[in-house]
């Protein structure tokens, strides 16, 4: 973690036109988004283990990963407005992943709406499992199939170059790597933490 | 299994038949909502626009056609269904039903909208299949979510809350369908959406085919 916020501002960076410095964005902006989908695909593997055992427990920690990975998507959305007003000048732009990224954060909007519009327990775990499960397939293929086919913006789309090809230098990636790492630890850390409290919360709940 | 399917919707048509009510109510709300766009836009000149327009006309027509799928039936009825009826079998049967009724009234809408606004489509053949593939798509999907809204009570903003956001990829492919379908491009340069579309046309009916059943247990 300090090593990539170290690091990532201080290491050199190549010099390429229009990105310049925002090139060290890299090591926010695109780790948020590999955060984020490990966090919303174990809150699905959560969901779907919810279906097949209804434990309570999973249901808990389906939602527990889902909103650590609602702030990751909320941090990757910030650092690539920004990243995106100095490259392509504007804060928000109609390129697919954006509007990809918007409608899966509205979706797990609803989602946390659906749990707290439901009272019952295991009515609200059973429902908000079912809906997670039926919407995720089709984002996935809003966010990775659907950029592929049309132009985008951002790099690897519509004819653009992937990063790696060309601007990945060997220094970058002794950052980027550890980076991605280090950004996704901290997240399941914190979500397991967070597990634990809830875990202590019910427990003294209950004895009460 | 077909048969069964054969006989909900078949039932479904009954009540829907014996209750006019309901599917009158949609043609005047469709009526009123095109004219109200046709009040607010007199002419449209741009091909996007009609295609924009058209679509949201279609997206709330449905919301609203498919938010009853599942609240007007009653606990009595429930329980005969989940006696006798596996529930893949009421979840197909629904979906065929519900997307014949929104191509049935989406073609209406178009006639309508035809009539009041214009028609600067060059491709009307392609049009229609994107109607019909994304009708059999939106439906699908709608309901799914009309059974989990139910689940949850407070339906009719439920339904939207909880519709949109998944409604959304498939709208984009199917706007971007109707519009090359408009501009008159070759079939050729469609096919890559139009599978999309097929695809997801058989992901999602497959997706609830599985889940309808957790929601089904109560």
């Amino acid at each position: 973690m300090f090593y990539t916020l170290i690091a990532g501002f201080l290491l050199p960076v190549p010099e390429l036109p229009i990105l310049n410095e925002t090139i060290r964005n890299l090591y926010f902006h695109v780790t948020m988004w590999f955060a984020m989908i490990t966090h919303m695909v174990i809150s699905i593997a959560y969901s779907i283990k919810f279906l097949t055992n209804s434990e309570l427990k999973n249901d808990m920690k389906a939602e527990q990963y889902s909103q650590t990975g609602m702030v990751f998507g909320v941090a990757g959305l910030i650092t690539g407005m920004i990243w995106a007003k100095f490259t392509w000048g504007a804060f928000w732009v109609n390129d697919t992943k954006l509007n990809g990224v918007a409608a899966a954060m509205l979706m797990y909007a609803a989602y946390f709406i659906l749990r707290n519009a439901t009272d019952d327990e295991n009515k609200r775990a059973k429902l908000s499992a079912v809906y997670l499960v039926f919407a995720f397939p089709l984002m996935m293929a809003f966010i990775f199939i659907l950029p592929r086919m049309t132009d985008s913006l951002h790099p690897g789309n519509g004819g653009n170059p992937a990063f790696g090809q060309y601007d990945l230098d060997n220094n970058m990636r002794m950052v980027f790597y550890p980076a991605i790492f280090a950004w996704t630890l901290l997240g399941l850390w914190i979500t397991t933490i967070r597990i634990r409290i809830k875990n202590l919360w019910n427990e003294t709940n209950l004895s009460e | 299994m077909v048969s069964q399917i054969g006989l909900i919707i078949a039932k479904e048509w009954k009540l829907e038949w014996r209750n006019r009510s309901a599917i009158a109510g949609l043609s005047v709300y469709i009526l009123s909502g095109l004219y109200i766009s046709y009040l607010s836009f007199k002419k449209i000149a741009d091909p996007a626009t009609w295609n924009a327009l058209f679509w949201i006309l279609i997206l709330f027509m449905a919301v609203n056609a498919l938010a009853k799928s599942f609240m007007t039936e009653s606990r009595g009825l429930q329980l005969f269904y989940y006696t006798f009826l596996n529930p893949q079998v009421v979840i197909i049967g629904k979906i065929i039903y519900n997307g014949v009724l929104l191509f049935v009234l989406g073609l209406l809408t178009l006639l309508f909208y035809t009539i009041l606004l214009g028609n600067p489509v060059q491709d009307i053949f392609m049009f229609l299949i994107t109607l019909f593939a994304g009708c059999f798509g939106i439906s699908s999907v709608l309901t799914m979510i009309s059974a989990i809204a139910s689940r949850a009570g407070h339906q009719s903003s439920m339904m939207a809350i909880l519709g949109f956001p998944v409604l959304l990829p498939l709208l984009i492919i199917l706007i971007h369908l109707s519009k090359n379908a408009i501009d008159g491009i070759e079939f050729s340069v469609n096919v890559k959406y139009l599978t999309l579309i097929l695809s997801l046309n058989l992901i999602v009916p497959a997706l609830a085919f599985i889940l309808f059943p957790y929601l089904w247990r109560e």
